[in-house]
């Protein structure tokens, strides 16, 4: 027993002067945290400001001003005029504005007509999703200018039934208070996979896996030595990003950290455990990296929740969200950041966390290299 | 010199693909990817799940409540009874939203005194789905008004809006993401292919004897960009395809102007993969390389979220992002219609970020020979 623990102290301490003196790896659990959450904290936002709208009004009159009011005092739109259509289209066209808002010549005169006038809107669907949020945004306007125009009148506003929206747990709708613990699982998917992938693939590529066969260590004590430092250097990683978004992102921390802990050192194995399964099976580091980049990143990316919407995903690639640990960890890291220790959330989460690092580290293990071919 | 060049490819392309499984990772992966991401990757919603809790009686709040439960884009999972219930529902996730109308709600409607209010409550943790359906949300309460005040000769309001969007009249996010995926994964393997390659002849120590041979710098590089060129428009195509032909994404522009892009796109990203690779001295150094541009090239390319939102300083950092550019390129060709004239200002970016780089790694090549 005691000689284990001594051969095991001995593979650590290997495996960690290993990472001080190769300084990428050191780079990957510190350095990368900071770079990829200042970029993601600064770059990922979807909250729209300042969208340039053109205005095309025929008929300049107090009616078609108070409207186009509407438009100016909001700090959703930045307004530029044009005097017909076609140069308004040639903007659209170029890029110059993402959507047009026409008022006709009789404008006027359909207003107090019977029929509701037109007001024509055009957007650059391109970017669908910042189309739709363009459109929710010029609705607001012309709810508004309806609202007020009723009441500047003194008639009863015309909406029948008034919809009275409530935002629960991010009452602002600030994207970064739910893109930033999201991001810490993008993150921390990233760090756990890059530190393991090559680790044992590099020692079969360079041979050095049959001299550490040879030696009297086990394999589990291979694994656990390589496993120990990058769970450190990892956890130390998401100490960092955790600071970083209580502190210079402004992110409200209402649950517990010890929560995020516990959570994180879960998918940290399962992060890990991928890392080391793949880099056992791959023994090439070309391979090993392609295929670390694939599963983790994007995946991470697209599949998790973090950014698109799971519910709305077809069927089967909803399924397919299951075997994504990162799904498990953004659902906890946006529950405990904005809305406190939801146990309901929490367990579930952290037991299929739990179910997947048990199953990697035990295939990992299983598949570990205990004889050379 | 030309049979130089052409016995270092050959070495090039079977280093390469002579292994089963880095053929595999080159082939399969991407595929998959390119299916699973088509479907995954959209702002669309459809099918969310809503709870509803009527504490009305009349007619009037069952119609709007169908409206609700009718839309495609909502699923009624759960009928609320108690005002306690609302808080669980929320706070597990089992809802995205829910409704509730008050006890006067029909009386309200009926008598047209006031509003009559109907409440919606929005699970805010990912606040770009809630804004999302709360715009669903809007449009069908707007659309109830409208029919309310049809049917019961009401007055209308003064003006409606009639909104049409251009390129995708339907606003299918799919038409923005499928074509963006195109780039990512081009991206991702042409990048992997290049910045793993030198890094690998030096770890392995092959390097050094591709140095002695009458070979130049420029040859040696050549030989690298060209498997990298290769993979990567075939990717490109094989991606493409599948956009056309399984998602049906409409492509109106012309083949020309897009494989323009391809092209000069791929040739931007070997640039960057061999400049990575030429400083990199182990794989472990060069996959962290590729890393570090792959990441930040995807989020500040525009592809998920629009360059317009980000602050000033990082969309001067998107200059000199190859997907940026390329984005609008495959965007523009699917959905515009564009052609090559409409997009020279995409395409020398792309040609300067390529040769700059490719010089610095010619450069840095030269250094460690000398």
């Amino acid at each position: 027993m005691k000689a284990s623990r001594q051969r095991l102290a001995g593979l650590i301490r290997k495996e960690f002067l290993q990472v001080l003196r190769d300084p990428s790896s050191l780079a990957i659990a510190f350095v990368m945290p900071v770079f990829l959450l200042l970029l993601f904290g600064y770059g990922v936002s979807l909250d729209a400001k300042h969208v340039p709208v053109g205005l095309v009004v025929e008929h300049n009159s107090p009616e078609s001003r108070e409207f186009t009011a509407g438009f100016e005092h909001s700090e959703y739109f930045q307004t530029h005029y044009y005097h017909d259509m076609r140069t308004a289209q040639q903007a659209l066209r170029a890029k110059q504005i993402n959507a047009i808002v026409h008022l006709q010549a009789d404008f006027d005169r359909q207003l107090s007509g019977g029929e509701p006038a037109a007001i024509q809107v055009i957007l650059d669907g391109v970017d669908a999703n910042n189309a739709r949020l363009l459109n929710g945004y010029i609705q607001g306007v012309w709810q508004n200018w309806l609202n007020s125009r009723a009441e500047r009148r003194g008639q009863r506003p015309s909406t029948a039934v008034q919809l009275q929206p409530r935002i629960w747990y991010n009452s602002a709708l600030r994207s970064r208070n739910f893109l930033v613990p999201g991001l810490i699982a993008v993150i921390m998917t990233l760090i756990g996979a890059l530190l393991t992938a090559l680790v044992v693939a590099r020692e079969w590529e360079r041979g050095t896996l049959e001299a550490l066969i040879a030696t009297p260590v086990s394999v589990r004590e291979i694994l656990l030595g390589k496993l120990i430092p990058y769970y450190l250097l990892g956890m130390g990683g998401m100490l960092l990003a955790i600071a970083m978004a209580v502190w210079l992102f402004q992110v409200p921390l209402l649950g517990s950290l010890w929560v995020l802990l516990v959570c994180g050192s879960l998918f940290m194995l399962v992060a890990l455990g991928m890392g080391l399964l793949i880099s056992i099976a791959a023994k090439n580091q070309f391979v090993a990296g392609q295929i670390a980049i694939i599963v983790t990143f994007l995946p991470a990316f697209i599949l998790s929740g973090f950014l698109f919407n799971i519910d709305s995903m077809p069927a089967a690639v909803q399924a397919f969200t299951y075997l994504v640990a990162a799904r498990y960890f953004v659902a906890i890291l946006q529950t405990v950041f904005l809305a406190g220790n939801i146990w309901a959330i929490i367990i579930p989460n952290a037991l299929a966390l739990l179910l997947m690092a048990m199953i990697f580290l035990g295939l990992a293990l299983w598949r570990a290299p205990c004889r050379l071919e | 010199m030309w049979l130089r060049i052409y016995a270092l490819l050959i070495k090039e392309f079977l280093n390469l693909l002579k292994d089963k499984k880095s053929r595999f990772v080159l082939i399969v992966p991407p595929i998959v990817q390119l299916f699973v991401f088509g479907y995954a990757a959209t702002y669309d919603l459809n099918q969310v799940p809503i709870a509803v809790y009527n504490e009305d009686q009349g007619q009037a709040s069952r119609e709007l409540i169908a409206r609700f439960t009718g839309a495609p884009a909502f699923k009624e999972v759960l009928r609320i009874e108690r005002h306690a219930q609302i808080a669980d529902a929320l706070d597990s996730k089992q809802v995205l939203l829910v409704l509730h109308l008050g006890q006067h709600f029909s009386r309200d409607l009926l008598t047209g005194r006031q509003p009559a209010v109907a409440q919606l409550l929005l699970d805010g943790r990912d606040s770009n789905t809630a804004q999302i359906a709360l715009g669903y949300a809007q449009s069908v309460i707007s659309n109830f008004n409208f029919d309310w005040a049809r049917q019961r000769h009401k007055t209308l309001p003064p003006a409606k809006l009639v909104v049409r969007a251009w390129f995708n009249p339907n606003l299918e996010s799919r038409w923005f993401i499928v074509p963006g995926i195109v780039g990512l994964l081009t991206l991702v393997v042409t990048m992997i292919v290049t910045a793993l390659s030198v890094a690998r002849e030096r770890e392995q120590g092959t390097f050094d004897q591709l140095l002695v041979t009458p070979l130049t710098p420029a040859e040696i590089l050549l030989g690298k960009a060209v498997p990298g060129l290769l993979i990567g428009v075939l990717e490109a195509s094989f991606s493409i395809l599948m956009a056309v032909f399984w998602f049906r994404i409409p492509l109106l522009g012309s083949l020309a102007a897009l494989y323009l892009g391809i092209v000069l796109y791929v040739f931007s990203v070997i640039g960057v993969g061999l400049m990575i690779s030429s400083l990199s001295v182990t794989q472990q150094q060069g996959l962290l390389g590729g890393f570090l541009v792959i990441v930040p090239a995807v989020i500040l390319s525009g592809y998920a979220t629009p360059i317009a939102n980000m602050p000033e300083w990082v969309q001067h950092l998107t200059l000199f992002n190859p997907l940026r550019y390329f984005l609008v390129i495959i965007r523009g060709v699917f959905l515009e219609g564009l052609g090559t004239g409409d997009l020279l200002d995409q395409y020398w970016p792309l040609a300067v970020i390529g040769l700059c780089c490719l010089i610095c790694a010619g450069w840095l090549f030269r250094k460690r020979l000398y």
